[in-house]
Protein backbone atom coordinates (compact mmCIF):
# COMPACT_ATOMS: atom_id res chain seq x y z
CA UNK A 1 0.00 0.00 0.00
CA UNK A 2 1.74 3.10 -1.10
CA UNK A 3 -0.20 5.44 0.46
CA UNK A 4 -0.06 4.39 4.18
CA UNK A 5 2.82 6.68 4.55
CA UNK A 6 1.40 10.36 5.66
CA UNK A 7 1.38 13.52 3.96
CA UNK A 8 4.72 14.28 3.42
CA UNK A 9 5.30 17.81 5.25
CA UNK A 10 8.83 18.97 3.69
CA UNK A 11 9.32 18.98 0.13
CA UNK A 12 6.45 18.90 -1.94
CA UNK A 13 6.65 21.48 -4.51
CA UNK A 14 5.04 24.92 -4.66
CA UNK A 15 1.68 25.27 -2.38
CA UNK A 16 -1.58 24.93 -3.71
CA UNK A 17 -2.19 28.59 -3.82
CA UNK A 18 0.79 29.36 -5.87
CA UNK A 19 -0.20 26.42 -8.32
CA UNK A 20 -3.31 27.98 -8.50
CA UNK A 21 -2.19 31.50 -9.26
CA UNK A 22 0.44 29.99 -12.14
CA UNK A 23 -1.98 28.01 -14.05
CA UNK A 24 -4.80 30.40 -14.15
CA UNK A 25 -2.73 32.78 -15.18
CA UNK A 26 -1.01 30.35 -17.70
CA UNK A 27 -5.03 29.60 -18.50
CA UNK A 28 -5.97 33.70 -18.56
CA UNK A 29 -3.00 34.43 -21.30
CA UNK A 30 -4.02 31.16 -23.21
CA UNK A 31 -7.64 32.87 -23.58
CA UNK A 32 -6.35 36.06 -23.84
CA UNK A 33 -4.48 35.22 -27.33
CA UNK A 34 -6.86 32.80 -28.38
CA UNK A 35 -9.54 35.49 -28.18
CA UNK A 36 -7.72 38.61 -29.20
CA UNK A 37 -5.05 37.01 -32.24
CA UNK A 38 -5.67 33.52 -33.10
CA UNK A 39 -2.09 32.57 -33.20
CA UNK A 40 -2.80 29.23 -31.78
CA UNK A 41 -4.49 27.63 -34.66
CA UNK A 42 -1.54 25.27 -35.19
CA UNK A 43 -1.69 24.26 -31.77
CA UNK A 44 -4.84 23.08 -32.10
CA UNK A 45 -5.03 21.60 -34.58
CA UNK A 46 -1.61 19.11 -33.41
CA UNK A 47 -3.88 18.80 -30.44
CA UNK A 48 -7.05 17.82 -32.74
CA UNK A 49 -5.12 15.00 -34.49
CA UNK A 50 -3.64 13.61 -31.66
CA UNK A 51 -7.19 13.12 -30.06
CA UNK A 52 -8.98 12.24 -33.52
CA UNK A 53 -9.00 8.75 -32.49
CA UNK A 54 -10.44 8.55 -29.24
CA UNK A 55 -13.23 11.55 -30.90
CA UNK A 56 -13.87 8.37 -33.29
CA UNK A 57 -13.89 5.98 -30.44
CA UNK A 58 -16.93 7.68 -29.19
CA UNK A 59 -18.92 8.08 -32.04
CA UNK A 60 -18.83 4.34 -32.75
CA UNK A 61 -21.57 3.27 -30.84
CA UNK A 62 -23.91 5.55 -32.70
CA UNK A 63 -22.34 4.51 -35.57
CA UNK A 64 -22.75 0.82 -34.80
CA UNK A 65 -26.63 1.46 -33.51
CA UNK A 66 -27.41 3.12 -37.13
CA UNK A 67 -25.66 0.55 -39.08
CA UNK A 68 -27.03 -2.31 -37.67
CA UNK A 69 -30.43 -0.17 -38.20
CA UNK A 70 -30.00 0.12 -41.37
CA UNK A 71 -29.19 -3.63 -41.80
CA UNK A 72 -32.08 -4.90 -40.37
CA UNK A 73 -34.55 -2.76 -41.43
CA UNK A 74 -37.34 -4.47 -42.81
CA UNK A 75 -37.75 -4.84 -47.32
CA UNK A 76 -41.12 -3.37 -47.26
CA UNK A 77 -40.31 -0.67 -45.53
CA UNK A 78 -37.33 -0.51 -48.68
CA UNK A 79 -39.84 -0.98 -50.81
CA UNK A 80 -42.40 1.53 -50.14
CA UNK A 81 -39.31 4.02 -49.91
CA UNK A 82 -37.81 3.49 -53.02
CA UNK A 83 -41.41 3.35 -54.67
CA UNK A 84 -41.49 7.09 -52.99
CA UNK A 85 -38.18 7.68 -54.06
CA UNK A 86 -39.17 7.29 -57.59
CA UNK A 87 -42.15 9.07 -57.53
CA UNK A 88 -40.15 12.21 -55.94
CA UNK A 89 -37.34 11.93 -58.79
CA UNK A 90 -40.41 11.74 -61.45
CA UNK A 91 -42.10 14.97 -60.54
CA UNK A 92 -38.10 16.58 -60.11
CA UNK A 93 -37.33 15.91 -63.38
CA UNK A 94 -40.66 17.63 -64.88
CA UNK A 95 -39.80 20.75 -62.69
CA UNK A 96 -36.14 20.04 -64.05
CA UNK A 97 -36.75 20.10 -67.76
CA UNK A 98 -38.60 23.51 -67.32
CA UNK A 99 -35.69 24.31 -64.96
CA UNK A 100 -33.43 24.05 -67.87
CA UNK A 101 -35.38 26.10 -70.17
CA UNK A 102 -35.67 29.07 -67.97
CA UNK A 103 -32.11 28.79 -67.31
CA UNK A 104 -31.40 29.37 -71.04
CA UNK A 105 -33.87 32.02 -71.01
CA UNK A 106 -32.50 33.81 -68.46
CA UNK A 107 -28.81 33.07 -69.79
CA UNK A 108 -30.03 34.76 -72.85
CA UNK A 109 -31.86 37.74 -71.05
CA UNK A 110 -28.28 38.26 -69.20
CA UNK A 111 -26.49 37.98 -72.57
CA UNK A 112 -28.88 40.59 -74.17
CA UNK A 113 -28.81 43.19 -70.82
CA UNK A 114 -24.99 42.24 -70.96
CA UNK A 115 -25.07 41.42 -67.09
CA UNK A 116 -22.30 38.98 -65.84
CA UNK A 117 -23.36 35.79 -65.94
CA UNK A 118 -24.21 34.16 -62.51
CA UNK A 119 -21.00 31.51 -61.64
CA UNK A 120 -22.19 27.91 -60.98
CA UNK A 121 -20.96 26.52 -57.66
CA UNK A 122 -19.76 22.78 -57.09
CA UNK A 123 -20.84 20.70 -53.95
CA UNK A 124 -18.88 18.69 -51.97
CA UNK A 125 -20.93 16.19 -49.98
CA UNK A 126 -19.81 15.41 -46.33
CA UNK A 127 -21.21 13.97 -43.52
CA UNK A 128 -21.27 15.36 -39.43
CA UNK A 129 -18.61 13.86 -37.74
CA UNK A 130 -19.59 15.33 -34.49
CA UNK A 131 -22.20 17.87 -32.92
CA UNK A 132 -21.09 20.91 -30.86
CA UNK A 133 -20.80 19.39 -26.86
CA UNK A 134 -20.94 23.36 -26.21
CA UNK A 135 -24.26 24.05 -24.99
CA UNK A 136 -23.18 28.32 -25.90
CA UNK A 137 -22.50 27.68 -29.54
CA UNK A 138 -24.40 26.64 -32.40
CA UNK A 139 -21.60 24.51 -34.15
CA UNK A 140 -20.68 21.20 -35.81
CA UNK A 141 -18.09 18.83 -37.24
CA UNK A 142 -18.13 17.69 -40.44
CA UNK A 143 -16.14 15.01 -42.35
CA UNK A 144 -13.91 16.62 -44.26
CA UNK A 145 -11.17 18.90 -43.89
CA UNK A 146 -7.94 20.71 -45.34
CA UNK A 147 -7.30 17.05 -46.97
CA UNK A 148 -10.12 17.17 -48.85
CA UNK A 149 -9.48 21.19 -49.90
CA UNK A 150 -12.22 22.35 -47.61
CA UNK A 151 -11.75 26.50 -46.77
CA UNK A 152 -12.87 28.20 -43.92
CA UNK A 153 -14.88 30.89 -45.11
CA UNK A 154 -17.10 28.56 -47.51
CA UNK A 155 -20.72 27.99 -47.15
CA UNK A 156 -22.38 24.74 -46.12
CA UNK A 157 -25.91 23.92 -46.97
CA UNK A 158 -28.51 21.02 -47.13
CA UNK A 159 -31.23 20.21 -49.94
CA UNK A 160 -33.68 23.35 -48.53
CA UNK A 161 -31.20 26.18 -47.65
CA UNK A 162 -28.03 27.48 -45.99
CA UNK A 163 -27.07 25.90 -42.87
CA UNK A 164 -23.96 27.38 -42.26
CA UNK A 165 -20.31 28.78 -42.89
CA UNK A 166 -16.89 26.28 -42.43
CA UNK A 167 -15.46 28.88 -39.59
CA UNK A 168 -12.30 26.71 -39.09
CA UNK A 169 -10.48 23.83 -40.98
CA UNK A 170 -8.64 20.58 -39.12
CA UNK A 171 -6.83 18.33 -41.75
CA UNK A 172 -9.79 15.63 -41.12
CA UNK A 173 -12.71 17.98 -39.95
CA UNK A 174 -13.85 20.88 -40.46
CA UNK A 175 -15.49 23.34 -38.12
CA UNK A 176 -19.30 24.48 -39.10
CA UNK A 177 -20.57 27.38 -37.39
CA UNK A 178 -24.63 26.92 -38.16
CA UNK A 179 -26.32 29.86 -38.79
CA UNK A 180 -28.41 30.19 -35.40
CA UNK A 181 -25.36 30.80 -33.57
CA UNK A 182 -24.68 34.42 -32.27
CA UNK A 183 -21.80 35.66 -33.67
CA UNK A 184 -22.92 34.94 -37.37
CA UNK A 185 -24.51 37.33 -40.02
CA UNK A 186 -25.93 36.79 -43.54
CA UNK A 187 -26.88 38.95 -46.14
CA UNK A 188 -30.09 38.40 -47.54
CA UNK A 189 -33.10 39.42 -49.78
CA UNK A 190 -36.67 39.37 -49.62
CA UNK A 191 -37.50 36.94 -52.86
CA UNK A 192 -41.16 38.93 -52.98
CA UNK A 193 -39.24 42.43 -53.22
CA UNK A 194 -35.52 42.24 -53.20
CA UNK A 195 -35.60 44.48 -49.93
CA UNK A 196 -31.53 43.79 -48.89
CA UNK A 197 -30.56 42.97 -45.23
CA UNK A 198 -28.90 41.20 -42.68
CA UNK A 199 -30.04 38.44 -40.90
CA UNK A 200 -28.24 37.99 -37.69
CA UNK A 201 -28.15 34.10 -35.93
CA UNK A 202 -30.13 34.36 -32.33
CA UNK A 203 -28.12 31.52 -30.28
CA UNK A 204 -31.47 29.95 -30.39
CA UNK A 205 -31.61 26.96 -32.30
CA UNK A 206 -34.50 27.25 -34.38
CA UNK A 207 -34.52 31.22 -34.99
CA UNK A 208 -32.96 33.99 -36.59
CA UNK A 209 -33.23 37.83 -35.98
CA UNK A 210 -33.51 40.26 -39.01
CA UNK A 211 -32.07 42.99 -37.01
CA UNK A 212 -31.73 47.23 -37.93
CA UNK A 213 -35.05 47.61 -40.58
CA UNK A 214 -37.27 50.35 -39.59
CA UNK A 215 -40.88 50.22 -38.24
CA UNK A 216 -42.37 50.28 -41.70
CA UNK A 217 -39.94 48.05 -43.68
CA UNK A 218 -41.69 46.27 -46.34
CA UNK A 219 -41.69 42.89 -44.83
CA UNK A 220 -44.49 40.67 -43.98
CA UNK A 221 -45.08 37.14 -42.11
CA UNK A 222 -44.70 34.23 -44.41
CA UNK A 223 -41.67 36.65 -46.87
CA UNK A 224 -38.69 34.10 -47.82
CA UNK A 225 -35.55 35.52 -47.39
CA UNK A 226 -32.50 33.90 -49.98
CA UNK A 227 -28.72 34.81 -49.99
CA UNK A 228 -28.27 38.12 -51.94
CA UNK A 229 -24.32 36.64 -52.66
CA UNK A 230 -23.19 40.20 -52.06
CA UNK A 231 -20.66 39.58 -49.54
CA UNK A 232 -19.04 36.85 -51.34
CA UNK A 233 -19.74 34.73 -48.70
CA UNK A 234 -22.38 32.69 -49.73
CA UNK A 235 -23.46 32.00 -53.18
CA UNK A 236 -26.83 34.21 -54.60
CA UNK A 237 -30.23 32.86 -54.31
CA UNK A 238 -30.61 30.30 -51.21
CA UNK A 239 -32.65 29.88 -49.13
CA UNK A 240 -32.01 31.08 -45.56
CA UNK A 241 -35.34 31.85 -43.40
CA UNK A 242 -38.73 32.46 -43.55
CA UNK A 243 -40.69 35.39 -41.45
CA UNK A 244 -42.21 33.83 -38.71
CA UNK A 245 -43.02 36.90 -36.27
CA UNK A 246 -42.92 41.20 -36.59
CA UNK A 247 -43.47 43.27 -34.08
CA UNK A 248 -43.80 46.78 -34.98
CA UNK A 249 -43.63 48.91 -31.33
CA UNK A 250 -43.27 52.25 -32.44
CA UNK A 251 -41.24 52.22 -29.17
CA UNK A 252 -38.28 51.04 -30.77
CA UNK A 253 -36.50 52.45 -33.86
CA UNK A 254 -36.33 49.14 -35.04
CA UNK A 255 -38.74 46.40 -35.70
CA UNK A 256 -38.41 43.06 -34.20
CA UNK A 257 -38.70 40.51 -36.72
CA UNK A 258 -38.06 36.79 -36.16
CA UNK A 259 -36.94 34.13 -38.74
CA UNK A 260 -37.21 30.56 -38.81
CA UNK A 261 -34.53 29.16 -40.42
CA UNK A 262 -35.40 26.78 -43.71
CA UNK A 263 -32.74 24.53 -43.73
CA UNK A 264 -32.44 21.43 -41.64
CA UNK A 265 -30.21 23.43 -39.37
CA UNK A 266 -30.76 20.71 -36.81
CA UNK A 267 -31.73 18.02 -38.93
CA UNK A 268 -29.67 15.77 -41.42
CA UNK A 269 -26.17 13.56 -41.25
CA UNK A 270 -24.96 14.68 -44.39
CA UNK A 271 -24.64 18.47 -45.88
CA UNK A 272 -22.86 19.51 -48.84
CA UNK A 273 -20.37 22.06 -48.58
CA UNK A 274 -20.50 24.95 -51.41
CA UNK A 275 -16.99 24.92 -53.19
CA UNK A 276 -15.39 28.58 -52.69
CA UNK A 277 -17.99 31.35 -54.39
CA UNK A 278 -14.76 33.09 -56.81
CA UNK A 279 -13.53 36.18 -55.05
CA UNK A 280 -15.12 39.58 -55.57
CA UNK A 281 -12.91 42.34 -56.48
CA UNK A 282 -11.29 43.99 -53.61
CA UNK A 283 -13.10 46.77 -51.99
CA UNK A 284 -12.03 50.17 -52.38
CA UNK A 285 -10.95 51.75 -49.24
CA UNK A 286 -13.53 54.46 -47.89
CA UNK A 287 -10.23 57.04 -47.49
CA UNK A 288 -8.59 56.69 -51.31
CA UNK A 289 -11.99 57.93 -52.84
CA UNK A 290 -10.14 61.29 -53.20
CA UNK A 291 -6.73 59.73 -54.60
CA UNK A 292 -9.30 57.61 -56.96
CA UNK A 293 -10.26 60.18 -59.42
CA UNK A 294 -6.15 61.02 -59.45
CA UNK A 295 -5.21 57.47 -60.37
CA UNK A 296 -8.01 57.26 -63.12
CA UNK A 297 -6.71 60.17 -64.74
CA UNK A 298 -3.31 59.01 -65.06
CA UNK A 299 -4.85 55.62 -66.18
CA UNK A 300 -6.42 57.58 -68.94
CA UNK A 301 -3.44 59.85 -69.79
CA UNK A 302 -1.44 56.18 -70.22
CA UNK A 303 -4.22 55.02 -72.28
CA UNK A 304 -4.56 58.05 -74.70
CA UNK A 305 -1.01 58.11 -76.64
CA UNK B 1 -15.30 4.09 16.26
CA UNK B 2 -14.93 1.00 13.56
CA UNK B 3 -17.01 3.44 11.00
CA UNK B 4 -14.59 5.73 11.28
CA UNK B 5 -12.05 3.42 10.48
CA UNK B 6 -13.63 1.97 7.94
CA UNK B 7 -14.15 5.18 6.36
CA UNK B 8 -10.32 6.52 6.36
CA UNK B 9 -9.26 2.95 5.14
CA UNK B 10 -11.66 4.22 2.26
CA UNK B 11 -9.68 6.94 1.25
CA UNK B 12 -6.08 5.26 2.13
CA UNK B 13 -7.27 2.75 -0.77
CA UNK B 14 -4.28 2.41 -3.16
CA UNK B 15 -4.76 3.38 -6.50
CA UNK B 16 -2.33 2.62 -9.73
CA UNK B 17 -1.23 5.15 -12.14
CA UNK B 18 -2.91 3.29 -14.55
CA UNK B 19 -6.47 2.86 -12.80
CA UNK B 20 -6.67 7.10 -12.66
CA UNK B 21 -5.32 7.61 -16.01
CA UNK B 22 -8.10 4.93 -17.40
CA UNK B 23 -11.18 6.68 -15.00
CA UNK B 24 -9.92 10.12 -16.82
CA UNK B 25 -10.08 8.08 -20.23
CA UNK B 26 -13.52 7.02 -19.35
CA UNK B 27 -14.57 10.29 -18.38
CA UNK B 28 -13.23 12.11 -21.28
CA UNK B 29 -15.07 9.69 -23.39
CA UNK B 30 -18.07 9.76 -21.60
CA UNK B 31 -18.42 13.48 -22.33
CA UNK B 32 -17.36 13.33 -25.79
CA UNK B 33 -20.22 11.27 -26.85
CA UNK B 34 -22.98 12.79 -28.57
CA UNK B 35 -24.49 14.81 -26.43
CA UNK B 36 -27.38 16.98 -27.72
CA UNK B 37 -30.72 18.90 -27.08
CA UNK B 38 -31.53 18.25 -23.69
CA UNK B 39 -29.11 15.62 -23.36
CA UNK B 40 -26.56 18.25 -23.37
CA UNK B 41 -28.82 20.55 -21.01
CA UNK B 42 -28.46 17.60 -18.44
CA UNK B 43 -24.94 16.32 -19.31
CA UNK B 44 -23.18 15.88 -15.89
CA UNK B 45 -19.11 17.25 -16.09
CA UNK B 46 -17.45 13.74 -16.00
CA UNK B 47 -14.16 14.89 -16.23
CA UNK B 48 -14.88 17.48 -13.12
CA UNK B 49 -16.48 14.94 -11.49
CA UNK B 50 -13.49 12.41 -11.75
CA UNK B 51 -11.40 14.89 -11.49
CA UNK B 52 -12.54 16.23 -8.17
CA UNK B 53 -13.05 12.81 -7.15
CA UNK B 54 -8.63 12.33 -7.09
CA UNK B 55 -8.36 15.60 -5.77
CA UNK B 56 -10.04 14.71 -2.87
CA UNK B 57 -9.60 10.98 -2.29
CA UNK B 58 -5.70 11.57 -3.69
CA UNK B 59 -4.14 14.90 -3.53
CA UNK B 60 -0.99 13.67 -3.90
CA UNK B 61 -1.07 11.98 -7.26
CA UNK B 62 -3.93 14.11 -8.76
CA UNK B 63 -3.30 18.01 -8.76
CA UNK B 64 -3.61 21.51 -10.42
CA UNK B 65 -1.07 20.45 -12.87
CA UNK B 66 -3.24 17.77 -13.94
CA UNK B 67 -6.57 19.40 -14.12
CA UNK B 68 -5.23 22.11 -16.21
CA UNK B 69 -3.76 19.77 -19.13
CA UNK B 70 -7.06 18.03 -18.94
CA UNK B 71 -8.77 20.83 -19.56
CA UNK B 72 -6.64 21.59 -22.80
CA UNK B 73 -7.79 18.63 -24.18
CA UNK B 74 -11.25 19.22 -23.17
CA UNK B 75 -11.17 22.62 -24.98
CA UNK B 76 -10.09 21.40 -28.44
CA UNK B 77 -12.30 18.53 -28.36
CA UNK B 78 -15.24 20.78 -27.41
CA UNK B 79 -13.67 23.68 -30.09
CA UNK B 80 -13.81 26.23 -26.80
CA UNK B 81 -11.42 28.62 -26.26
CA UNK B 82 -8.26 27.68 -25.17
CA UNK B 83 -7.99 27.84 -21.72
CA UNK B 84 -11.43 28.27 -20.71
CA UNK B 85 -11.96 24.59 -19.40
CA UNK B 86 -8.62 24.49 -18.26
CA UNK B 87 -9.04 27.87 -16.10
CA UNK B 88 -12.45 26.06 -14.71
CA UNK B 89 -10.71 22.79 -13.74
CA UNK B 90 -7.95 24.65 -12.16
CA UNK B 91 -10.46 26.24 -10.09
CA UNK B 92 -11.74 22.97 -9.47
CA UNK B 93 -8.60 21.11 -8.32
CA UNK B 94 -7.90 23.61 -5.71
CA UNK B 95 -11.17 23.48 -4.45
CA UNK B 96 -10.80 19.83 -4.17
CA UNK B 97 -7.40 19.97 -2.60
CA UNK B 98 -8.20 22.77 0.05
CA UNK B 99 -11.33 21.03 1.16
CA UNK B 100 -9.89 17.16 0.63
CA UNK B 101 -9.31 16.48 4.40
CA UNK B 102 -12.58 18.59 5.44
CA UNK B 103 -14.63 16.44 2.71
CA UNK B 104 -13.28 12.88 4.12
CA UNK B 105 -15.04 14.01 7.02
CA UNK B 106 -18.51 13.56 5.85
CA UNK B 107 -20.93 11.01 4.56
CA UNK B 108 -21.55 10.65 0.95
CA UNK B 109 -24.58 12.81 0.80
CA UNK B 110 -23.05 15.14 2.50
CA UNK B 111 -19.95 15.40 0.33
CA UNK B 112 -21.92 15.94 -2.72
CA UNK B 113 -23.37 19.49 -0.95
CA UNK B 114 -19.56 20.34 -1.09
CA UNK B 115 -19.08 18.85 -4.72
CA UNK B 116 -21.94 21.06 -5.74
CA UNK B 117 -20.67 24.21 -4.40
CA UNK B 118 -17.53 23.28 -6.03
CA UNK B 119 -18.78 22.36 -9.23
CA UNK B 120 -20.55 25.55 -9.19
CA UNK B 121 -17.50 27.90 -8.81
CA UNK B 122 -16.08 26.22 -11.61
CA UNK B 123 -19.48 26.24 -13.53
CA UNK B 124 -19.55 30.37 -13.10
CA UNK B 125 -15.48 30.50 -13.57
CA UNK B 126 -16.61 29.12 -17.56
CA UNK B 127 -19.75 31.47 -17.55
CA UNK B 128 -17.41 34.24 -16.64
CA UNK B 129 -14.99 33.92 -19.34
CA UNK B 130 -17.44 32.93 -22.09
CA UNK B 131 -19.57 36.17 -20.34
CA UNK B 132 -16.22 38.19 -21.32
CA UNK B 133 -15.71 36.92 -24.19
CA UNK B 134 -18.87 36.68 -26.47
CA UNK B 135 -21.18 38.68 -24.00
CA UNK B 136 -24.08 36.27 -23.08
CA UNK B 137 -24.74 33.38 -20.90
CA UNK B 138 -27.06 30.28 -21.16
CA UNK B 139 -28.76 30.06 -17.73
CA UNK B 140 -29.88 26.31 -18.68
CA UNK B 141 -25.87 25.86 -18.63
CA UNK B 142 -26.19 25.61 -15.32
CA UNK B 143 -28.25 22.80 -14.75
CA UNK B 144 -25.01 20.86 -14.96
CA UNK B 145 -24.14 21.51 -11.63
CA UNK B 146 -27.04 19.81 -10.46
CA UNK B 147 -27.08 16.60 -12.05
CA UNK B 148 -23.38 16.79 -11.72
CA UNK B 149 -23.75 16.73 -7.85
CA UNK B 150 -26.39 14.17 -8.35
CA UNK B 151 -23.87 11.52 -9.54
CA UNK B 152 -21.08 12.44 -6.88
CA UNK B 153 -22.73 9.05 -4.88
CA UNK B 154 -22.81 6.73 -7.37
CA UNK B 155 -19.58 7.65 -9.10
CA UNK B 156 -17.89 7.34 -5.52
CA UNK B 157 -19.54 4.10 -4.93
CA UNK B 158 -18.05 3.09 -8.51
CA UNK B 159 -15.17 4.08 -8.36
CA UNK B 160 -14.44 2.68 -4.61
CA UNK B 161 -15.46 -0.61 -5.66
CA UNK B 162 -13.24 -0.60 -8.47
CA UNK B 163 -10.44 -0.08 -6.21
CA UNK B 164 -11.74 -2.94 -3.50
CA UNK B 165 -11.42 -5.45 -5.93
CA UNK B 166 -7.54 -5.23 -6.02
CA UNK B 167 -7.24 -5.93 -2.31
CA UNK B 168 -5.72 -8.92 -0.87
CA UNK B 169 -8.30 -11.88 -1.20
CA UNK B 170 -6.82 -13.30 1.63
CA UNK B 171 -7.40 -10.03 3.94
CA UNK B 172 -10.43 -10.30 6.81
Amino acid sequence: MEDTRTLRFFNRGPSAVARLVFFSVLSLFLLFVDARFKYLESTRQVIAVIIYPLQKLTSLPGEVWNGAGAYISLQRYLVADNAQLHQQHDSDAAQLQQLQVVQAENAQLRALLEVKQRDTYGVQMAQIAYIERDIFKRKLLLDKGTQSNVQAGQAVVDNTGVVGQVTRVYPWLSEVTLVTDKDIAVPIQVVRNGLRAVVFGSGNISELDLRYQPINADIEVGDVLVTSGMDGTYPPALAVAKVTSIDRDPAYPFARIACLPLAGVDRHRTLLIVSSVPPLPERPASEAEEQAPKRLKNKAKRSQP
Amino acid sequence: MRVDLEKDREFMLPASTAFIALSFLAAVTLAWLPWRGMGLVLRPDFVGLVLLYWCTHKPHRVGIGMAWVLGILVDVADASLFGQHALAYTVLAFGGLVLNRRVQMFNLREQSLHVFALLLASYVVYALVHWQVRGFVAWEYFIGVATSAALWIPLTHLLQALRHKRRDPNEL
